[in-house]
């Protein structure tokens, strides 16, 4: 699959911004390190939905046609595409109201209600956007629960992380927080792994056989039937060989996963502060854009197999 | 009623005539146009509903070329109706056509990535996805005469090797055709049910082919002659 830029961002945006505001809602009910003030968490929202909508902004980038983006809401009960653009709506006034009742220190059973309300539409969302491309039968790659389950927990680190900068920012007590994104990295990572190698092995896939009912015998290609590139090719035939994708799978793990996790260490250990912190946080999302960058490139849609590939 | 295609891979000769013919109806058509981008340049593309493909079965010498027109299938199960987040992906109930209500399109490109037969394509000119119509503008219209009112593709294919008909009905040519001829569905495995059928080559008893050299004086000559001359 082609790697859509906006899409990339998107993703990690609106993950991150999803994740930071539901452990903000934990940071919040718990007091985590001694709790935030109420202005902080109202800033540390504001930036997490900035984030959300900042990723919807650049997602409607890869539209063609985007003057019709206002349908999509329209097909709820077939799309998940439709589905993750109502949640992601929804989420909004939630999350306003949450942000409000914090303001004005409106009765905690208020501020509990929607803070929990808005949590959970945070992971609904997320979950929708990972279902987005684990519904598609026609590539392998994404066709498994470990797609939303990925989006998730990368979401969720990505935002634990950046809720940590605010926890050191904010000069809390770091530890809860450190303990929070060391278990949310070390499940992302894990996740990543077991996805990383389920989708090594072929399984049971369309070939060029049953692509072409000529079961029988080998079947190769002779010829694509089109002068130069179509749609087709420009949209489904990127690749990536297979050591450069090894490249890219330890980049995630070291800059997404062991790089944070080291700065983590560092923050315990009062060492490097803030800048630790960012580089936690930067780490993180770049990690997390690596890893959508080969979640894309390394997905095979069987439309190839008419243009030459014998198994997907 | 359930209108669809069958393709005949036996008799298909490979000519591209019904791409050809599927353009220039439909570029005129409900969907049209179909653009082109850089048709006379050094990389020519452009929007297509039909494409054919060319494959090779088995090795020499019990090769055989087939060629394979592909279009919109058309399917019962059809993913690229229900992932559409606008409703501009539709299939109409009274005969089972896919659609796309130009109108409505956002060209988010989500229904081409559900769809493995590869039969949408974004035209970037209009930004939206197009995709064969079964002429649906052909196929009802009462001006035509009757043996007229089929898609540009089946009028104008030269050998034959496609028909229109309705699967629902079972003594339909297109039902009675797939079952003589043991017609089948592409990549049935992911349960979208195409609707068009093609239809396997006839099995035909392998034409003995002399491969070895000649032996002889004359042919030993001509060897050695060929093996002299350089081209």
């Amino acid at each position: 699959m082609h790697p859509a830029f906006s899409v990339i961002f998107f993703t990690v945006a609106s993950g991150a911004g999803f994740g930071l505001f539901s452990l903000l809602f934990l940071a919040d009910m718990f007091k985590l390190g001694g709790g935030f003030s109420q202005g902080q968490l109202v800033v540390g929202g504001l930036i997490a939905m900035g984030l959300v909508v900042f990723g919807l902004l650049a997602s409607t980038f890869h539209l063609a046609n985007p003057k019709n983006a206002w349908r999509a809401f329209s097909r709820f009960r077939t799309s998940w595409l439709s589905r993750e653009g109502v949640f992601a709506v929804v989420f909004m006034p939630l999350a306003l109201i949450y942000l409000a009742s914090i303001m004005f220190d409106a009765p905690l059973w208020l501020r509990g209600t929607f803070g929990f309300l808005t949590a959970v539409l945070a992971w609904i969302t997320v979950f929708s956007t990972g279902m987005i491309y684990a519904c598609l039968k026609t590539i392998r790659q994404w066709n498994t629960p470990l797609v939303p389950a990925n989006y998730l927990a990368l979401g969720y680190a990505s935002g634990s992380l950046l809720l940590l900068l605010g926890a050191v920012v904010a000069g809390l007590d770091t530890t809860p927080f450190i303990a929070m994104s060391a278990l949310i990295i070390a499940i992302a990572a894990v996740l990543k792994a077991i996805y990383y190698f389920w989708i090594r092995s072929p399984g049971l896939t369309p070939t060029i056989n049953t692509a072409t009912g000529l079961t029988r015998a080998k079947v190769k290609l002779l010829d694509t039937g089109h002068t130069h590139g179509t749609f087709l090719t420009q949209e489904f035939g990127f690749r990536i060989a297979r050591q450069q994708a090894g490249l890219f799978k330890v980049i995630v793990f070291v800059v997404g996963f062991a790089l944070p996790g080291l700065m983590l260490v560092w923050v315990f250990n009062q060492q490097g502060g803030q800048a630790a912190a960012i580089i936690a946080v930067v780490a993180g999302l770049a990690g997390a854009a690596v890893e959508r960058w080969l979640f894309f490139a390394e997905a095979r849609h069987v439309v190839n197999l008419y243009h030459g590939a014998q198994r997907c | 009623m359930r209108l669809g295609l069958v393709i005949d891979l036996d008799v298909c000769v490979g000519c591209h005539a019904c791409a050809i013919a599927c353009k220039e109806w439909n570029a005129s058509g409900t969907i049209g146009p179909l653009s082109d981008y850089q048709p006379y340049g050094a990389e020519p593309s452009g929007v297509w509903f039909n494409r054919i493909r060319h494959f090779e079965m088995d090795v020499y010498p019990n090769n055989k070329t087939v060629n394979f027109p592909m279009s919109c299938m058309h399917c019962e199960d059809a993913d690229c109706v229900t992932v559409c987040p606008t409703g501009a992906s539709y299939k109409r109930p009274e005969d089972g056509i896919v659609l796309i209500d130009q109108d409505k399109c956002m060209g988010c490109n989500y229904c081409s990535w559900a769809c493995p037969y590869g039969a949408r394509e974004l035209d970037r000119s209009s930004g939206t996805m197009k995709k064969c119509t079964l002429c649906v503008d052909r196929i009802y219209d009462q001006e035509l005469p009757v043996e007229e009112r089929q898609p540009a593709c089946v009028l104008t294919c030269p050998a034959h090797a496609r028909m229109f008909g309705d699967f629902d009905d079972p003594d339909s040519a297109v039902s009675r055709t797939v079952r003589e001829r043991s017609g089948y569905p592409l990549m049935p495995e992911l349960n979208y049910n195409p609707t068009n059928q093609y239809l396997p080559s006839r099995r035909m008893p392998v034409i003995p082919v002399d491969t070895k050299p000649k032996g002889g004086l004359k042919a030993g000559i001509k060897q050695f002659a060929n093996k002299l001359v350089r081209r």
